[in-house]
């Protein structure tokens, strides 16, 4: 079960703050939702490997093995173009035309 | 010109023909956008100057007399979620409601670069995480076929514009379903292609190893010839596959004469409504008449595939959406006095209850002592779900079922039951957990007059299988558009 408190410990963690009525809502959803989640206790998985993506049950050269399965997606070490400065600064909230502008990271 | 029953292939055709120029083609998709998309609510951005531009050069090769481009003049409309460089990305939240995305989407960038003309950027759920368009930081979508219904979701908006006629194809995202369950709503055809068949680059994350990028269309044939000018291996997404790209088009209309066709009985149990159940079933029928064996198969593990979604996808959710803090890009909250409190107060202004609800989640499966309960034993039982389909795939060219367990359901219905919303993906979300492409193709009609949909599934990267098995179904019984 979760608690009350472990919405606001796992609030913290996400760096969300969240108004009593919606930690109220998370409260009751997450014990919910979970509660559903529960029956895959129900499944012995001890000689099952996890999977974590796609690709590496069903990566392009499966003649292959570990990363030489993935040897196309190599590229040599050189450099090439990226993003512009401006481009990257286009979008920026606050900035002195050279760098992000954030408010203070640490109280004095 | 009658835009309404105009595919890709038609269009290409009629400029290539010079029946009309590809400026006139967007003229008349605005007009009829401008004139009809605010009931429905699927744009969320017109990119005007951007498509006069594509159109503008098309129609300087054709009076020149140059060979045309494959997608010349195609009229298409982009999930919101896929980056388009100088127009506005907003991924359906508040958080991102001023975001110029500075690059494109491949995707996006290859279809262009074929030719077609992008019109806008259309609403979804926000970062794709929903059902039922509902969760749209700005308005939600209606089903055209009934504006008191749902569109379905993430990719509603995609959907809904093929539906109503205000886009001749359409790129959504399917993370869950996103694709398939909205094209099953709207009566529409939507691919999701096989994990690494298309660039995930420029796609907005949410849960990176079951996000796709897809097509929709009014027939198979177009959802075909969409996919063909994205796919492909793409340096710039490490998980894009490097194999080569068939010629889809090619495959659709071929016989099916011979092939086997599975059929899950898991996928046709309780929960599933009759009326879909018997379309379904008639399509079945459509593809024994065809030649086809129907062999009745078991995918033993279908019911523990939703659980198993909502831990992966929420985990990998709450790391993605990690990015969106107000320092680099999107909306940030005023009059925060530290850096912790600019976090958290963006944060919470910027994202919708859903977007939060599933950051959550996914934080707490992924939390110290939680780990190995939720987040690992969820990607074991991912294995088992993906041994299911090799040894269904050992027997069978490809599995039939429905693509929804009902057909769309009302606005309002489920927004209060986060849990009953996600049974809607029950029949897509395994296709994401295990890479294997799926379609949706129209497949009948309930007796209130809803669209419902067929899916077909497929083995990894046997796309062209899977359209042409959609092809023998929509062909027979497709509904007409309207």
């Amino acid at each position: 079960m979760v608690s009350e408190k472990d919405v606001s410990y796992v609030a913290d963690l996400a760096h969300l703050e969240l108004t009593p009525d919606e930690r109220a809502r998370m409260l009751k959803d997450l014990n919910s939702i979970l509660g559903y989640i529960e029956r895959l206790k129900q499944l012995d998985t001890t000689n099952v490997e996890p999977m974590a993506q796609v690709a590496n049950r069903y990566g392009a050269s499966k003649d292959s093995a570990g990363s030489a399965e993935f040897a196309y997606a190599m590229r040599p070490d050189e450099l090439r173009p990226s993003l512009p400065h401006d481009g990257a600064m286009s979008n920026a909230p606050q900035t002195d035309g050279i760098f992000f502008k954030v408010p203070k990271v640490i109280e004095r | 010109m009658n835009i309404d029953s105009m595919t890709v292939n038609s269009a290409r055709t009629a400029v290539l023909e010079k029946q009309f120029t590809a400026t006139a083609l967007v003229d008349a998709f605005y007009t009829k956008i401008e004139a009809e998309d605010p009931a429905i609510g699927a744009y969320l951005t017109l990119s005007k100057e951007r498509a006069y531009r594509q159109a503008e050069r098309v129609d300087a090769l054709a009076d020149k007399g140059d060979a045309l481009p494959p997608l010349a003049g195609v009229p298409i409309a982009i999930k919101d979620v896929l980056t388009t460089k100088g127009v506005r990305t907003t991924a359906g939240s508040k958080i991102l409601d001023n975001f110029i995305a500075p690059y494109d989407a491949t995707a996006v960038a290859r279809l262009e670069e074929a030719g077609a003309i992008v019109l806008g950027k259309t609403n979804c759920d926000e970062f794709a995480m929903g059902s039922s368009n509902e969760n749209s930081g700005f308005y939600p979508v209606k089903n055209p076929r009934d504006h008191t219904r749902v569109p379905g979701g993430s990719s509603g908006g995609s959907a809904a514009v093929i539906a109503a006629g205000t886009a001749v194809a359409s790129l959504g995202s399917d993370t869950g379903g996103s694709i398939r369950q909205p094209g099953a709503f709207c009566g529409v055809v939507g691919l999701k292609p096989t994990y690494g068949r298309v660039s995930r680059y420029g796609l907005i994350a949410f849960a990176s190893s079951l996000d796709h990028v897809g097509p929709f269309g009014k027939t198979v044939k177009d959802v075909a010839l969409i996919l063909q000018y994205m796919a492909g291996r793409d340096p710039l997404d490490s998980t894009s596959a490097n194999l080569p790209v068939p010629n889809y088009l090619e495959q659709v209309g071929e016989p099916v004469k011979g092939m086997k066709i599975g059929v899950p009985k898991e996928y046709f149990g309780e929960g599933l409504d009759p009326e879909v159940r018997a379309s379904v079933e008639a399509g079945i029928q459509e593809l024994a008449k065809a030649g086809c064996e129907i062999v009745s198969i078991s995918l033993p593990h279908t019911e523990y595939a939703i659980p198993t979604y909502y831990l992966i996808a929420t985990a990998e959710a709450s790391s993605n959406l990690a990015r969106f803090d107000g320092v680099r890009y999107g909306v940030r909250a005023k009059d925060a006095k530290t850096l912790a409190e600019m976090y958290n107060k963006t944060r919470d202004a910027g994202f919708g209850i859903e977007v939060k609800r599933r950051i959550m989640l996914g934080t707490y499966a992924l939390s110290a002592g939680y780990y190995d309960a939720y987040y690992l034993k969820a990607q074991r039982v991912r294995g088992l779900l993906a041994r299911d389909f090799d040894e269904a795939f050992a027997k069978v060219d490809a599995i039939v079922t429905p693509t929804t367990p009902t057909p769309a359901f009302r606005l309002g219905e489920k927004a209060d039951d986060p849990l009953a919303m996600y049974l809607a993906d029950i029949y897509t979300v395994t296709a994401n957990l295990v890479g294997v492409p799926g379609i949706t193709v129209p497949c009948g009609k309930s007796k209130e007059g809803l669209p419902i949909g067929l899916q077909v599934l497929g083995k990894h990267f046997d796309e062209a299988t899977v359209l042409k098995t959609a092809h023998v179904v929509g062909h027979a019984l497709e509904a007409p558009c309207g």
